[in-house]
């Protein structure tokens, strides 16, 4: 009886662990049944990333050796895109763009993200600031974000670090204000002035009841800031205001393309689909993060 | 309402104020000298000072401020560093094709983008709804230049259908001029089309969802009636809010959409300023289209009263 009980009392101890451990992939993989845009999405996105890391790897040349020699030729066995005006490699630059646009991308996400979320914090928080803080936002937000780019950019010179800060300053407003406006309904809720009413201070609110609840919304906006930076990128780099022309991104090999678009298509198309397909799969990621996290923000848009 | 429209444009000068200060000031907050960055690597010390005497940098911040803005006030954006022109009268020479532009493809987008929306809102869930949606997601990753030169290559390069790039004035003839901008008003309308067709289905999902609509079925209100009348009607405020805010969309895409169709305004003046670090030029094309931006919003705001007569200031 009691070699038969021993068991019994102590397998579920060992055993709950590892069924938590399961469950947790069990439901991440229900999850991504679920929303299948985020599993696509950020498949996509992965695969984007992993290109971006092993481009050396992935049978690339230097995509910048010129070679005049074999300057324009159409995609072949050799040449898997063809080459450019310069002769280089269309193949390896492609690859290699995808450093830069995920580099601009997820830097200009991150960057707006965070000092967007302090402005917004502070402007929901110290009202004497608001009024002021908002009114500078909203004289931003009337400068559309590529010409605020475009205005930044004519006054240093091209690098990518320069592109990452010009587009960050043009998107900062928009976290802002999504932030701001997540503070203020939240402060009348209920459970704030509860905290509020047992003596809890300004920053302990903040990281306690606010911050948490500015997450969802903000990871939604991040992936919509880091689409929309990789096409600013691109524009920019394609009328000659982003990164210098020997970096090998997108928008760089489409400005290289335009003088032959009519005789040699393929040199902006291969660029072309590859920023297009990044491009869908952060929007498609975000999407579906929008459904799963807050269902409320699915119904309004 | 008087009293309204008043005060709201008076709320639209400190955030003009705003904008024109931080033009401006740019010009002193960006890194480096601008002076030498606008002269160019191959500049000489004596060109350098040139150009930082034209830019009145070699004065004090804020009486160039004031100088600059009195002068703005009157309507005189400066002088070109490259051409040595007026601003204003080289944005002059550029804002027919720009404008022209932008409201074929504004009155473009509408036409397709709301009845898409409604559609997709009143059949949910529907293969029309997905096409729909799916089309949305498409519109706002596809960048702008890639729709073009997709667009550019197979209706003007293979097909023949309408001419490849170039603009015509509309004074020589309505039918060149719009020829010409079918694919640019296409290629730039994509992403608005997304925007506001998301909207436009959003918000007829809630108001189809209301008592007045199944009302209106109840008793006997032909379809298209219900859709179209009852609901889009009662859907119109946020739809025409978006929009106002895409304008801002349409702006940064209009610069590239001319810079593909090789269509001589507003956006090649900016691209040919960037080239040549002109940048007076892209500090009156910045302020000037701000300044369209912000009362294309003004005016949206005072159509709410039209759209929604509940609305009353």
């Amino acid at each position: 009886m009691t070699a038969q009980s021993t068991p019994v009392t102590t397998a579920p101890p060992a055993a709950e662990p590892v069924k938590a451990e399961l469950g947790r992939a069990a439901r991440f993989r229900r999850y991504l049944r679920r929303h299948p845009s985020v599993a696509v999405g950020g498949g996509l996105l992965i695969l984007m990333a992993l290109i971006g890391i092993f481009a050396p790897l992935l049978w690339t040349t230097d995509p910048t050796a010129i070679s005049p020699a074999r300057r324009t030729r159409v995609p072949s066995e050799l040449y898997w895109f063809g080459t450019d005006m310069l002769g280089r490699d269309v193949y390896s630059r492609v690859i290699y763009g995808a450093r830069v646009s995920l580099l601009v991308g997820f830097s200009v996400a991150v960057l707006s993200s965070v000092i967007g979320l302090a402005i917004g914090l502070f402007a929901g928080f110290i009202r004497w600031a608001d009024g002021v803080i908002m009114r500078i936002i909203d004289g931003m937000m009337s400068i559309p974000p590529i010409l605020l780019a475009i205005a930044l950019m004519a006054l240093t010179r091209g690098s990518i670090q320069n592109v990452i800060i010009a587009i960050t300053i043009a998107e900062i407003p928009r976290v802002a204000r999504l932030v701001r406006g997540v503070v203020l309904s939240l402060r009348e809720q209920p459970y704030v002035e509860a905290a509020v009413a047992n003596g809890a201070r300004a920053p302990r609110i903040i990281w306690r009841h606010i911050l948490p609840n500015t997450f969802a919304p903000m990871s939604v906006q991040a992936t919509y800031i880091c689409a929309s930076a990789m096409i600013v990128e691109a524009i920019l780099s394609f009328i000659g205001a982003g990164v210098p022309p020997s970096v090998p991104s997108w928008g760089n090999i489409m400005a290289e393309g335009r003088a032959l678009w009519q005789v040699r298509p393929h040199i902006i198309l291969f660029p072309a689909v590859f920023l297009s397909i990044t491009v869908l799969a952060v929007n498609l990621l975000g999407d579906g993060l929008r459904d799963s996290l807050d269902p409320r923000l699915a119904k309004t848009l | 309402m008087l009293a309204f429209v008043v005060r709201r444009i008076v709320t639209t000068i400190p955030v003009m104020a705003f904008v024109a200060l931080f033009v401006f000031s740019l010009l002193y907050i960006a890194p480096g000298d601008p002076a030498a960055i606008i002269a160019g690597d191959q500049a000489s010390p004596a060109d350098v000072e040139r150009i930082r005497a034209s830019l009145g940098l070699d004065r004090p911040y804020l009486v160039r401020f004031a100088e600059w803005s009195f002068r703005v006030i009157q309507g005189d954006l400066g002088t070109s560093i490259f051409t040595n022109l007026p601003v204003t009268q080289l944005i002059a020479q550029r804002i027919e094709p720009t404008l022209s532009l932008m409201v074929l493809t504004l009155i473009f987008a509408v036409v397709v983008a709301v009845p898409m929306g409604v559609v997709a809102a009143w059949k949910a869930g529907s293969w029309v709804d997905k096409a729909a949606m799916g089309f949305a997601v498409l519109g706002f990753s596809v960048p702008v230049f890639v729709v073009g030169y997709l667009l550019a290559y197979f209706f003007a390069l293979k097909l023949d259908w309408l001419p490849v790039q170039g603009y015509t004035p509309i004074a020589q003839g309505v039918w060149p001029w719009f020829k010409n901008l079918i694919l640019p008003s296409v290629t730039l309308g994509l992403v608005y089309i997304a925007l506001i067709a998301r909207i436009t289905r959003a918000t007829m999902l809630e108001v189809l969802q209301q008592d007045y609509v199944r009302t209106a079925q109840a008793k006997g209100v032909a379809q298209k009636d219900v859709l179209f009348l009852h609901s889009l009607k009662n859907a119109a405020v946020p739809i025409v809010t978006i929009i106002g805010i895409g304008i801002a969309l349409l702006i940064g895409g209009a610069v590239v959409t001319e810079s593909v169709f090789a269509i001589p305004g507003l956006g090649r003046l900016t691209v040919d300023a960037i080239l040549r670090r002109d940048y007076p030029v892209i500090q009156g094309v910045v302020l000037m289209f701000s300044l369209v931006y912000v009362l294309v919003n003004l005016l949206i705001d005072l159509t709410y009263t039209l759209v929604d007569p509940r609305i009353r200031y």
